[in-house]
Order: structure tokens, then sequence, then C-alpha cells
């Protein structure tokens, strides 16, 4: 069959480690999800195969603060493809304690539509 | 946020925590709850916390605080009960010894040498990380060899990167967190090397931190060799058979500057030591009963001290339970002794607590010796669980309703995870 592609996943619902099979149909509409064991593998299959997304935690350079590292995190799921390019987006940001936590500190990252909001407080040393 | 530390130390408190992590923190708000009045909670670092401020990944709290938070918002959550709760909070300060009569010595940064009595102790202290001397790894001892845990501390609140091209040795989930921060950070990682057939992390990792960055995850393979003079210039791995012996004929080098060492933690229990508290030496934790408390009255235990845990979350609820044990022991209110003994059985490492008693509900947290699917879980003949699966990697815990105690009468309860 042409334009039929099959795709592989391991689950990380649950320590079992589910093999699964996502199959796409012809028109690439549609996908088929096998292999799985409950209902959130299944779940799971499709929405990795079909939107993947990770929070994106890193950190960013801080001044004058108790620690030289102020740790962020992106305020929702970004697209898989753009984790890497989120993480170096901000790798030059430098900010200046104090920080509150919630902080944003990149605003809207890449377009993505979400921020890279500080994650602790970096109260002054 | 800023947590005030204390100017004047009494010299008795109700309750004495020793450690100002997720175990700490939690039993100082639980010991709170139960009426205790003056609360001293020490940690030797220059922050209450423990490892969650260096921990800046996604993940923890879903069972807890019902949300999925890093690390550090997770810290931020207990240390504000803390606080909230008008709690004594004592940093730079290393308890240095513990008598039986509960008195503590402590070396502070700002108070010198001191001793305080304690109307109750909870211990809290943790784990550390296994080392290179831990699984004696041949080879040279340059520089650049060192655990996961610390390379993740030296990235995120440092601001030090350990190297530029480096080896995982150990699929533990500090381990694979690393993989990711610092392929994140600009580094090269070259490839996680497990000794076991299986990997020891979550499957969560290893897809999120590994697959997503194309990490290369070899398993039944280990290091054989480290090289280098100043610096770490190479290593030689090797598979291993069955029974863990690398064929050295199969063997290869690889080129790196620095090795991550993640294999595996080690309770810190030379306070308890100090006071001979029976050990268990399958968890090399304190044999503690259902209330948490030690083999010496009085004495508390809780978090990775007793048994090394794989979610924060369960180190909360068990320390939060062994504060409120240690409150309710200060103001005198005692539980009933517990009269029964749990016997770890078919394919069971060890349980947590080691005793219980008939009038309670109890959560009894456990660890498989090896993987097994569709099993049942048997306390004896009077409480059994089926489950779908059992891994030595997930924690097992089994909330145990009074109701099956009820007319029990023996003193000793048999564990068995058997297949059905």
């Amino acid at each position: 069959m042409t334009g039929e592609r099959i795709f592989h996943y391991l689950c990380i619902g649950c320590p079992l480690g589910c093999r699964l099979e996502v199959e796409e149909n012809a028109a690439g509409t549609d996908v088929e999800v096998r292999g799985w064991g409950c209902k959130t593998g299944k779940a799971y299959g499709r929405q990795e195969h079909t939107d993947p997304r990770r929070v994106v935690a890193t950190s960013v350079r801080v001044s004058g603060g108790r620690w030289a590292r102020l740790p962020v995190k992106t305020s929702g799921p970004v697209p898989k493809a753009m984790v890497r390019d989120v993480a170096r987006a901000v790798r030059p940001v430098a900010v200046a304690a104090p920080v509150a936590a919630g902080t944003v500190i990149v605003a809207d990252v890449l377009g993505t539509g979400v921020d890279m909001i500080a994650t602790r407080d970096m109260e002054r040393a | 946020m800023i947590t005030p530390e204390v100017r004047q130390l009494a010299p008795r408190y109700d309750v004495v925590v020793s450690g100002a992590g997720p175990a700490g923190m939690a039993a100082a708000v639980g010991a709170r709850e139960r009426g205790a009045e003056r609360i001293l909670l020490i940690d030797r670092e220059r922050e209450a916390g423990g490892i969650l401020w260096q921990c800046i990944h996604h993940g923890f709290g879903l069972h807890h605080f019902g949300e999925e938070l890093t690390g550090p918002e997770y810290a931020e959550r207990c240390l504000r009960q803390v606080t909230d709760g008008g709690i004594d909070v004592l940093t730079d300060t290393y308890v240095y010894d513990i008598s039986p009569d509960r008195t503590l010595t402590l070396m502070s940064g700002s108070h010198g040498m001191r001793q305080v009595r304690a109307g109750a102790v909870v211990l809290a202290m943790g784990a550390r990380e296994r080392t290179r001397g831990a699984i004696r790894i041949p080879g040279e001892r340059p520089a650049g060899v060192l655990t996961a845990g610390l390379a993740q501390k030296f990235v995120n609140m440092m601001g030090l990167l350990p190297g530029r091209r480096v080896v995982i040795l150990g699929s533990g989930d500090i381990g694979l967190i690393m993989a990711r921060r610092l392929t994140l950070e600009g580094v090269e990682v070259l490839g996680v090397f497990e000794i076991m057939p299986y990997a020891n992390g979550l499957n969560r990792n290893i897809v999120q931190c590994l697959h997503d960055f194309d990490i290369p995850l070899s398993l039944s393979t280990t290091v054989v060799d480290i090289r280098g003079r100043e610096r770490v210039e190479g290593v030689t791995v090797a598979p291993v058979d069955q029974a863990l012996r690398p064929d050295m004929s199969r063997a290869h080098d690889i080129a790196c500057d620095t090795v991550l060492l993640s294999i595996g933690l080690i309770p810190e229990n030379e306070l308890s030591r100090r006071i001979d508290l029976r050990l268990d030496p399958v968890t090399s934790g304190p044999v503690v009963n259902s209330t948490m408390e030690t083999s010496i009255g009085g004495v508390f235990a809780c978090g990775n001290v007793v048994h090394i845990h794989d979610l924060v979350d369960f180190v909360s609820q068990e320390s939060l339970l062994a504060g409120r044990a240690a409150g309710d022991y200060v103001t005198g209110r005692r539980p009933p002794a517990d009269n029964i003994r749990l016997l770890p059985g078919d394919n069971v490492a060890y349980c947590v607590p080691h005793t219980l008693s008939t009038d309670r509900e109890h959560v009894v947290y456990m660890r498989v010796r090896k993987p097994m699917e569709k099993c049942t879980i048997r306390f004896g003949d009077v409480f059994s669980v089926k489950v779908r699966y059992v891994f030595p990697a997930e924690m097992v815990n089994i909330t145990m309703k009074p109701k099956f105690l009820e007319n029990f009468h023996g003193d000793s309860l048999r564990v068995d995870v058997v297949q059905r």
C-alpha cells in the first residue's frame, strides 16, 4: 500500500513501557494506534504522533543572587521539535536578583505563545 | 522565598528535625499540625529545600499537590508551609552528634558549637550518591569523574559546565535527566551505559531525555576503564554477560572529557549509627514502626534516610506521618503499640514500615526484587491485591484498611508477590 506509514513509540504511562505502533492512513488524515495495554497508552500514542509537546526547563544567568543560575520553565508545553531552539534562545539571557517565582523572563519565546518564567524566588546574596 | 532564620537558639525544643529537604520540611509541618510548639528544622546547606532546588525539571507533585511542578516550585510550596507554621529554620548547620536521650550537638556557621535537647527527634538526612569507589571502576584517577547529582548542582545552580564530551554510566533517573540537561546547554552527550539488561529510570525519562535527543542507551554494557592523566581523556566500554562479566574481546574506546555516574543512592545514616538505631540491612535505613518511630522511642525517621524513594510525593506523605507522630509523642498522645511484624517473602526485597497495628489504616511501601506482570500481592491470608505489574525500579505502595486486620490474631504477616 502506498502512502501508509508505520511509526514506533515507547509508552511512558507506566513501567510496562508498551511498544506502540502508530499507522497513518493513506490520506494522512487519521492514525491507528496498536500495541497499547490501556487507554492511557492509546491516547498517548495518538498525541505523541500527531502533536508531541514538552515543557522545557532550563536556567538563565542571574547576577547578585544567592546562586549563579535562575531556574526557568515554559509556562506551557511547546512543540517537541522546538525544544532545542527554545533552550538555545534563552541561553544568552541574564537577569539581576531579586527575582520572584513566576516572573516572566522571556515573553512569548520564539513565537510559541508561551512564556519562559522563573520557577523560584532568587533573593539577593 | 526568604525563610526567616533563627536568631536565638533555645536550649530545648519540642521537636528537632535533622535535614530540611522534602522529608524534613513535611515532618516539621506534621509535628506542628499535632500541636508541637517549638520546632527546629536544621540543614547543613545555606537554604532549606534539599535536592529539590537543583531538580529544575518538571514532573513533581502530581500525587501530593495535584499538579505538575518543577523541583524548585515544589520546594517553595513546602517552604511556605514551614514558614506559615512558624517553624524555626536553622541553615548552615550540621548535626554533629546525637545521644539516646535526644540531645543534639550542632555545628553552626552562625551559632558555633551548641547543644539542644529535643522532646522528639525526626531524622530526615536523605541520601547521598554512590561514587566511583562504590563500584570500583578500574583505570586512572583524572579529574572529570563525578556523580550526576553533583553535575546537576554545578549546572543548574552554580552555572558551571562539567565538560564538553560526556559519557554517562548508569541509567538512573538523575543520569537521564542530566543527559537532557547537558544537551540543552550545548554539551555533547555520547551515550548512557547500563550494566543491567534493563534501564533503571522511568520510561518517561528514557523517551523525553534520551530518545528526544537521539542519545544512545546501551544496555548490558559498562565502563571498564577510565583514562587520562590530569583530565579524563577517554573510557573503554564493554558488553557484559549474564553474570555481569565484561567481554573484553568486544570492548571499544570512546574519547570524552567527563564521566557522570548515576549508579544509585545510599541513605545517610551516620547519625542513626551514633545512637545504635536498628538498621535494616536491605534498605540500609532504620527499622521503623507504623508511626515511623525507630528502635529508640521518640526518635523518628522518614524519607530517603529510611529507604530510597523514586517520587518526592511519597517522601512528603511518609514524612508528614512521621512528623505527626513526633507531634503526638511530645503532646503525650501515644498510639497503641504495633502488634504485627511484616516479613518480606517471595519477590519482596523490603517493606516499610516494618510493623503494623490492627487499629488503623496503613500505607505499606515495598520494593520487589524482579519484574513481574499480572501478579498478586499477598499479606498472609488476610489481604491480597491484584496488580498489573511490579518493577524493582518502581516502589509499590499498598493501602491496608483496618478491617482486614480485625480478625487476625497472629504476630507476623508474610508478604509475597506471586504470579497469577
